[in-house]
């Protein structure tokens, strides 16, 4: 079979340019508003009170305390819970989860809201949710993985299968010259977004109009729609400032839907602000996972079985949601067998869900440790025998790559930091300080996905541009990013084009998440702003009097405002006066993006790297610090260099803290999570972000979508982990198979 | 939050006659506020020490002591040059603790007084002794991992978390404190509380006493050349210690003539034993020797649950801050203050 291919279009002048962050300046000076900043006139404040055991009942809240307390305007219990209409146990979409709001007493998880407090003040209802004083009746809490036996997941997330198949891994094992059986385990993490989640809820008779952080503006109108029983046209959802998401906030939760509802059956405007402790319970979260990897090589160091088996602690009342971290050995490593299966064990935890790269992020750790464990066992450079495995074509499918230009990654990454030199063996390297020192890298995956998107693009009277789509910015800058877009399909420089986004009454701009964001809003604008230059061509070309007159058959170049004639630049006009000619009316493009199915199925579509890790480890203490981190990534067309970096540098740190401190803490009696403040549950702070480079190599791609884009939110997270964690065992010769690794791993593991 | 009210006195005479039970001291506020928000702590009444100009000066005293009010600011007191340069292992400590924008605020009659970070003490759903007598301890069967290996009791195995106060006690400043019954001085070493049968007996302070002043004594400044903080810890900066030690030596002729001694976050209170201080006195400054005060320090011992890491740790770490006050005081506050990492030097 055949394919006409056309190579992604040279663009104009604005992408590819390090733009800097257009929302900056706000944002620094405080002017930027988030949900929370928004006091409609006689706004309500609302706490929930969060269960404080993990299973059983509410037996008694201390209501005439709470309401007896100044200030307090209404408590809500599930004797007198505000109305929900849609059924909070059902999942009416994809990525919906059952929601707690007050139906009844029971307690499934610690933190769930069990009642709601409204006050005149935040004080009030937080003294108010206070007083109430739950009772409970308590049964033991399932904590941990020996909770019950690991079963079989029914299907993994995002409709993907629990198991898939390639070949057959026992007999690739049993013919294999050596083998490797590992097994490790990675914490439960929560989304520490800068900003908790809030929400700011106004009802006018049958209409809704919220203010509170979404990364899925459009789709989300259509939970609360469900949950509330009206139009999802009723409903304004205004989002233009999140303070981080990471997967977090593209569906509604239990406390902002009570907030809601709190609000329409009080009659007044009500907020509900989270608090840094209520995020680790009904805000999603990424499950723990234990992961056995078994890996057999023939005498040629060439993977005969790749099989991983991860297990998941999910919730007990909906399980969508296993961890997938298996999924990361399909698709990378050229194994002839490969086995991936999704198990799940039962806890009394609220659902897990998408946190930066879902399974990826914990899959890739396990698996580029053990590929570093089988390389050991070979003797052999780690980087050699990746490229031993390199994979040409998508493993077990056998689909080609519609780009792949991880070799590029490889050779740029390991120039750039030197790896060439390294000691096979560990503990060979100290500093002149006497630092244990270790070299360690890992091999970063991402799928390039693609959801669906509209835009309109409009050209003023004036020549100069507006466009909209609900897209959100978390911060990865799409307020830049995508006008960059729009401003080249629109032929004009950035400053000419008025960007409107945020704002579910926009045409639908599709989900920030999967690393998809650019690729499909960017598209849609793309589309959009195509469409609105060809209704401009064709208007020149028909009018008698414009110089483009009769040229509509061979297409247009815009640039800088001006329409010229694809083969006789000579022949030419500005936007304004071919507007001014046809009428002085506006123009308006309207375009889509999404991927046809057949384009998905033909190929394979990833972004790739590689990640390269220093580590200098106190010989005696094992304090360890990550001092240097090189990370090459190919992930098709950059439209912002500057934001993409910062994406993808982001995803690094997040590598660093997932491998030296990122963890729940759950108290194994109880269940209960121990540290949930940010004083207890760490991320990296400044000190422990030492040097960190990012390179990002070239690649076209002319399948993934029009514009080539791939994606960079979370692929920087994936080859981190395991390259920091190589890093450790090269310096001290200790693999630690647990994260966070800490000083405790190796100090009793001597 | 529960309703309270809120006073703020001029005058440690006026903040005294305003206690009563039920009313709390005020000094920055980053740990008492804290507390009160998430319903641990629930004071009547607020006594905003914020005003009182007398507790804020640092005094440098002619005998080479010194004398900190306990309103100086943790940052204020690290920054004082004068200060820094006598008794560089308090600076270097409190450099070491919390961030840059807590040590701002927080004081030093704070850091002195501030609670556990046992974190059954700071949930009120939990059962803790030391938050409420009699109810148990959660901690002992629970999440352990960074409590105490010295001086705990069946009753409480929380750990006093300040930097602060571990060079504190190596150097044995003295608390000097006001109250109803007017005023005293507390030795740092009797400051603080081991948990026994009643951990809710923190610290030596009566009902309505405040801290006024700390005081270094003069022969505190003797080991200025040779002092150092050394701070195990999770991060790089911004996380409490796992183990701590403040180490001060004299040296003569290649021999110790007097060291101090002093280990943080393994106890309820710095722990100083002035048996492994003298095992130090007349050897020269190796690290056989400095092992062997290792052990003296460590004598006793045990896990109170799972923190059995935390002995080996502190022993190597004790070993690893006398070779580092050995080496001497760097002329420069280092970067990273009490680090191992401490290679760069920073702008102070
Ligand atoms: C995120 C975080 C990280 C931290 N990390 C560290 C760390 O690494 N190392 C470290 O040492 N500390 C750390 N701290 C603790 C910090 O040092 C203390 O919060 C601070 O020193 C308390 O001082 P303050 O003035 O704010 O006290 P406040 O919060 O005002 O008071 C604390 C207690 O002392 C009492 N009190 C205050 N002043 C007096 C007085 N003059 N007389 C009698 N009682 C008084 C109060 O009643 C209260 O009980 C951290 C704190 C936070 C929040
Ligand atoms: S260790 Fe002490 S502070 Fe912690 S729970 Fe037990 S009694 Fe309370």
């Amino acid at each position: 079979m055949s394919e006409t291919v056309t190579m992604p279009m040279r663009f104009g002048s604005n992408s590819g340019q390090s733009v800097t962050r257009r929302d900056g300046i706000a944002k620094v000076t405080g002017r930027a508003t988030y949900a929370a900043d928004n006091h409609p006139d006689g706004m309500l404040y609302a706490v929930y009170v969060p269960a404080t055991i993990a299973r059983g009942r509410v037996t008694h809240l201390d209501t005439a305390a709470a309401e007896a307390h100044p200030g307090v305007v209404e408590v809500f219990t599930p004797k007198n819970r505000p109305p929900v209409v849609g059924d909070p146990d059902k999942k009416p979409f994809m990525f919906a989860i059952p929601i707690e709001v007050l139906q009844d007493d029971t307690v499934r998880y610690a933190m769930q809201p069990i009642a709601l407090v409204v006050g005149e003040t935040l004080e009030a209802a937080t003294e108010g949710a206070r007083l109430l004083n739950p009772q409970y009746e308590i049964e033991p809490a399932r904590t941990g993985f020996d909770a019950e036996p690991a079963r079989r997941a029914a299907s993994g997330p995002f409709g993907r299968p629990a198991e898939v198949v390639h070949g057959d891994t026992e007999a690739g094992l049993s013919r294999a010259k050596q083998t490797l059986d590992v097994t490790y385990d990675t914490p439960a993490q929560y989304h520490n977004a800068m900003e908790p989640h809030a929400i700011v809820a106004k009802w006018d008779g049958d209409r809704l109009e919220i203010d509170t952080p979404n990364q899925a503006i459009v789709l989300s109108r259509g939970f609360y729609a469900y949950y509330f029983g009206i139009p999802a046209e009723n409903i304004l959802i205004r989002s233009p400032y999140l303070g981080g998401g990471f997967g977090s906030k593209a569906v509604p939760y239990s406390p902002l839907v009570l907030a809601i509802a709190a609000a329409r059956k009080l009659d007044r405007p009500v907020k509900l602000a989270m608090t840094r402790a209520q995020m680790f319970g009904p805000v999603g979260h990424r499950g723990a996972t234990r992961q056995r990897l078994r890996i057999g090589i023939d005498g040629d160091a060439q993977m005969t079985a790749l099989d991983h088996v991860s297990t998941a602690i999910v919730d007990s009342f909906d399980s969508s949601f296993p961890e997938p971290a298996a999924n990361a050995s399909q698709g990378l490593y050229n194994a002839s067998s490969l086995h991936s299966l999704m198990m799940i064990v039962h806890n009394d935890i609220g659902v897990p869900g998408a946190m930066r790269a879902p399974g990826e992020a914990s899959g890739s750790a396990a698996l580029e440790c053990a590929i570093d464990e089988m390389a050991e066992k070979a003797g052999i450079d780690p980087l050699e025998f990746r490229l031993k495995n390199y994979a040409d074509v998508e493993p077990g499918t056998g689909k080609p790559y519609s780009s792949k230009a991880l070799r590029e990654c490889y050779a740029e990454g390991a120039k750039r930091f030197g790896w060439a030199g390294r000691p096979i063996a560990p503990r060979q390297m100290v500093d002149d300080k006497g630092f244990l020192t270790g070299w360690g890298m890992g091999t970063a995956l991402f799928g390039a996905p693609m959801f669906a998107a509209q835009a309109r693009a409009i050209l003023r009277p004036d020549g100069t541009g507006l466009v909209e789509t609900a897209a959100a910015d978390m911060g990865q800058g799409a307020w830049t990013a995508l006008a960059q877009i729009a401003a080249d399909s629109l032929g004009l420089p950035l400053d000419k084009v008025e960007f409107r986004s945020g704002s579910s009454d926009l045409p639908d701009g599709g989900v920030a998440g999967g690393s998809g964001h650019t690729a499909t809003a960017g598209g849609a604008l793309h589309a959009a702003g195509t469409d609105a230059i060809r209704r401009l061509g064709e208007i020149a070309a028909a009018d008698p009097q414009s110089p483009l007159f009769g040229t509509g058959n061979q297409g247009f170049v815009a640039r800088d405002g001006r329409l010229y004639a694809a083969r006789d630049e000579s022949r030419s006009e500005a936007y304004a006066d071919i507007i001014a000619r046809a009428g002085g009316q506006e123009i308006e493009g309207k375009g889509s993006a999404a991927r046809p199915p057949e384009d998905a199925e033909r190929h394979a579509m990833y972004s790739h790297g590689a990640v390269f890790a220093e580590v200098k480890i106190d010989p005696v203490l094992f304090q360890m610090r990550v001092t240097r981190l090189v990370g090459a990534f190919a992930a098709g067309r950059i439209i912002n260099p500057k934001l993409a970096e910062s994406q993808l540098m982001g995803g690094m740190i997040w590598g660093i803290s997932f491998a030296l401190h990122e963890e729940a803490r759950f108290d194994k009696r109880t269940g209960r999570i121990m540290n949930t403040d940010l004083a207890g549950y760490h991320i990296p702070v400044n000190a422990d972000v030492q040097r960190l480079e990012v390179i990002t190599v070239h690649e076209d791609d002319p399948y993934v979508n029009p514009l080539g884009i791939k994606g960079v939110g979370e692929i920087g997270v994936t080859g981190t982990v395991g390259a920091i964690a190589n890093a450790i065992w090269h310096a001290t010769g200790r693999r630690v198979r647990r994260f966070p690794i800490r000083i405790e791993d190796l100090l009793l593991q001597q | 939050m529960k309703r309270f009210d809120y006073m703020r006195p001029l005058s440690v005479a006026d903040a005294v006659s305003a206690y009563k039970p039920g009313a709390a001291y005020l000094g920055g506020g980053t740990n008492l506020l804290d507390l009160m928000k998430i319903g641990v702590m629930q004071p009547e009444t607020l006594i905003d020490l914020g005003r009182i100009a007398e507790l804020e000066a640092i005094e440098m005293l002619p005998d080479g002591g010194a004398r900190i009010g306990a309103l100086v600011k943790n940052s204020d007191l690290a920054y004082d040059r004068a200060f820094a340069a006598a008794f560089p292992m308090v600076a270097e400590a409190i450099l070491a603790g919390a961030s840059g924008q807590l040590r701002n605020a927080a004081t030093v009659g704070g850091n002195l007084m501030q609670k556990t970070r046992c974190t059954y003490f700071q949930d009120p759903h939990s059962p803790c002794n030391r938050r409420e007598p009699g109810t148990g301890c959660a901690a002992r069967e629970g999440d352990n991992a960074n409590l105490a290996v010295l001086g705990w009791s069946d009753a409480c195995i929380a750990t006093n978390p300040s930097d602060m106060c571990v060079p504190l006690a190596a150097l044995g400043a003295v608390i000097e404190v006001q109250g109803p019954a007017g005023k005293r001085d507390i030795p740092i070493a009797n400051f603080h509380f081991l948990p026994g049968d009643q951990p809710e007996n923190e610290t030596a302070l009566q009902p309505g006493e405040l801290v006024v002043a700390i005081r270094l004594p003069a022969e505190a400044a003797a080991f200025a050349r040779n002092a150092r903080y050394l701070k195990v810890r999770e991060r790089t900066s911004f996380a409490f210690a796992l183990v701590s030690v403040a180490a001060a030596l004299q040296i003569e002729g290649g021999r110790i003539t007097e060291a101090r001694l002093a280990l943080g976050a393994v106890a309820a209170k710095p722990w100083r034993v002035t048996a492994a201080e003298e095992l130090l006195a007349g050897q020269a400054p190796t690290a056989e020797a400095f092992a062997r005060a290792a052990d003296a320090l460590l004598q006793g011992a045990r896990p109170s649950g799972e923190n059995g890491y935390k002995i080996e740790l502190a022993r190597r770490a004790i070993v690893r801050a006398l070779q580092m006050s050995a080496a001497g005081t760097p002329k420069r506050m280092p970067a990273l203050p009490a680090s191992s990492f401490a290679e760069e030097v920073s702008h102070v």
